[in-house]
């Protein structure tokens, strides 16, 4: 009790100066995320205008444009860019493909227990391991893989490992990011909007490309800002199956580690950062930002 | 909706083959682990437990799995204790920036995970701080802040300020009221918060590659170095098993201490 009478004063004096007390509950949160978390991403900003000395690798911080001016005038960068930009569509539209028709299925067909159901079902191989999940399908896409075998009576065999195959993970990978969305938007679309539709004679296709696919175009538009922005910074799925393709990702990665030229990482890092930004502006202009 | 027949059964075979094509890899890999081949040959020709007491007695995944356990704990305390104070200020004040402040909370997680990883490996580098299991950490907690943030903000919004009015009415001074009203009803929020960050810190690999120092591996570290090397194989399997259930089972509990209202769903997004 004594503590107690001892803490009380300290109780009071918070209690009349709400401001000191915003001040306390303040000054953790916002030293780690505006000076630790804000300042290294400036700190890496910065350091894309630095050079590394070619004999002693260390890091020469003296502002210069070089690592850009390499990124713009290399051919290799700008094709690498273009392949994980294209990646990043395509893995986009299977998503989109894929997920409409199960969050059409969980949303307006499926009934009473099997909604909850098919929910976890989404739900949880979004939480399962995203290393194991691309690991797995080394196992699928390996030579004398499970696909190679289950395709071999049609006389087919797997991609193998290369861009086909880290077209096909990322898709699998990112699918649980689309479906949600588009599971919520197709959730707050009132039934009777469908059934309107239908009543004045359109079938379910014009239904879907008239009604259902422009109001539910902001979800699609949040799954997309996940599967785009995941794809444009993975290297871990792109190195367990995709042989010798080479993503932004992985060239970032090779740069901080054997080539150890983090300035040039770090201006290669812009290239998503820079992607991203300008693919949510854009998202926010379709009003695709309070979906997420 | 009216739809025919043909359509309901239509989209009812779709949804089975996605989720289909969802769940089989991570059942090849769980076959695997019983697998008695050495290198990954399907369909497997026999049954065996012996890759499991292999994983067990593997030194270096052992060393992984305690620097996994030692890694989460702490990023999971530490995104606590950040994300409580700032679910507190974000509800109950309102001040400059507060806006802004809620969106920072989210771009670890919006940004590439690359992006953040060379971030914060710039900066240590930057300031001499040599990586360690401590720069693991900070680099965990700065992306869990936002999962536990978003849990108890949800419950502080449910809660009426007028228990804690009634206990202070009664005599109770702030301190007493936390620890005797508010703190239990945020107790279980700030618990599936907490495993929630676990899970998410247990199985991170993109940012832990750039802020680890080179003799501390965590459990996905450790096998995306040993995924190639063909006499590890069966053994990463194992230990691929047991990655998935540390980091599902902490989920299933988190979404049943808060009825189905987990936040951050997104929060895997990295």
């Amino acid at each position: 009790m004594s503590a107690q009478g001892a803490l009380r004063p300290l109780s009071r004096a918070l209690w009349r100066r709400p401001r000191l007390k915003l001040a306390l509950l303040l000054s953790a949160p916002v030293g780690w995320l505006v000076v630790a978390y804000l300042g290294s991403l400036a700190v890496l900003f910065a350091s894309a205008l630095w050079s590394t000395d070619s004999f002693t690798g260390a890091i020469v911080r003296q502002p210069t444009s070089d690592n850009f001016t390499a990124l713009l005038r290399g051919e290799v960068y700008r094709a690498i860019t273009l392949r994980t930009v294209a990646l990043a569509a395509g893995v986009t539209l299977v998503d989109v493909v894929l997920a409409f028709p199960v969050a059409f299925f969980m949303a307006k067909v499926a009934r009473g227990r099997w909604r909850p159901l098919l929910l976890a079902a989404v739900l949880t191989p979004l939480w399962a391991s995203y290393l194991v999940k691309a690991y797995a399908w080394r196992v699928m896409v390996g030579a004398g893989g499970v696909l190679d075998w289950a395709l071999a009576p049609i006389g087919l065999h797997g991609p193998g490992f290369g861009l086909t195959a880290v077209w096909l993970v990322l898709s699998y990978l990112w699918l649980p990011y689309m479906i949600l969305p588009i599971f919520a938007g197709l959730d707050r679309l009132p039934d009777s909007l469908l059934e309107a539709s239908s009543d004045l004679g359109a079938h379910a296709w014009r239904t879907f490309r008239s009604v259902i696919l422009p109001l539910t175009m902001p979800a699609v538009v949040a799954g997309s800002i996940f599967t785009f922005s995941l794809t444009l910074g993975d290297f871990v799925a792109v190195n367990i199956v995709g042989g010798k393709t080479q993503m932004i990702g992985n060239v970032i990665y090779a740069n901080v580690g054997a080539a150890n030229n983090l300035p040039f990482a770090a201006a290669l890092a812009c290239v998503p950062v820079v992607i991203m930004l300008v693919y949510l502006l854009a998202a926010r202009r379709a009003g695709a930002l309070e979906s997420l | 909706m009216h739809l025919s027949r043909p359509a309901r059964v239509a989209l009812r075979a779709v949804t089975v083959v996605v989720l289909a094509f969802v769940y089989i890899p991570l059942l090849v890999v769980v076959i695997n682990s019983f697998n008695p081949a050495r290198v990954a040959a399907w369909p497997p020709d026999g049954f065996t437990v012996d890759w499991w007491g292999r994983a067990w007695d593997n030194p270096g995944a052992r060393a992984a799995l305690w620097t996994s356990v030692k890694a989460a704990a702490g990023a999971t305390v530490a995104a606590l204790i950040l994300g409580t104070l700032l679910s507190f200020a974000v509800q109950r004040h309102r001040f400059f920036g507060r806006e802004t402040l809620s969106l920072l909370v989210v771009l670890p997680i919006a940004l590439p995970g690359i992006v953040t990883g060379i971030a914060l490996q710039s900066a240590f580098r930057f300031l001499g701080v040599p990586l360690s299991l401590w720069t693991i950490v900070v680099g965990h907690a700065t992306f869990c802040i936002v999962v536990v943030f978003n849990n108890t903000l949800a419950r502080l919004r449910r809660m009426s300020r007028s228990m804690e009015e009634a206990s202070m009415d009664l005599g109770a001074d702030g301190l007493q009221t936390f620890r005797l009203v508010t703190f239990p009803t945020l107790r279980s929020a700030l618990l599936a918060g907490a495993l929630l960050a676990f899970a998410l810190s247990f199985d991170e690999i993109i940012v832990t590659t750039f802020t680890a120092g080179a003799g501390d591996q965590t459990l996905p570290i450790w096998i995306f170095t040993n995924l190639t090397r063909p006499n590890q194989a069966p053994v990463v399997n194992v230990v691929a098993v047991l990655l998935v259930v540390i980091s599902v089972v902490p989920i299933w509990l988190a979404q049943r201490l808060s009825e189905g209202t987990v936040r951050g769903a997104g929060a895997a997004a990295r």
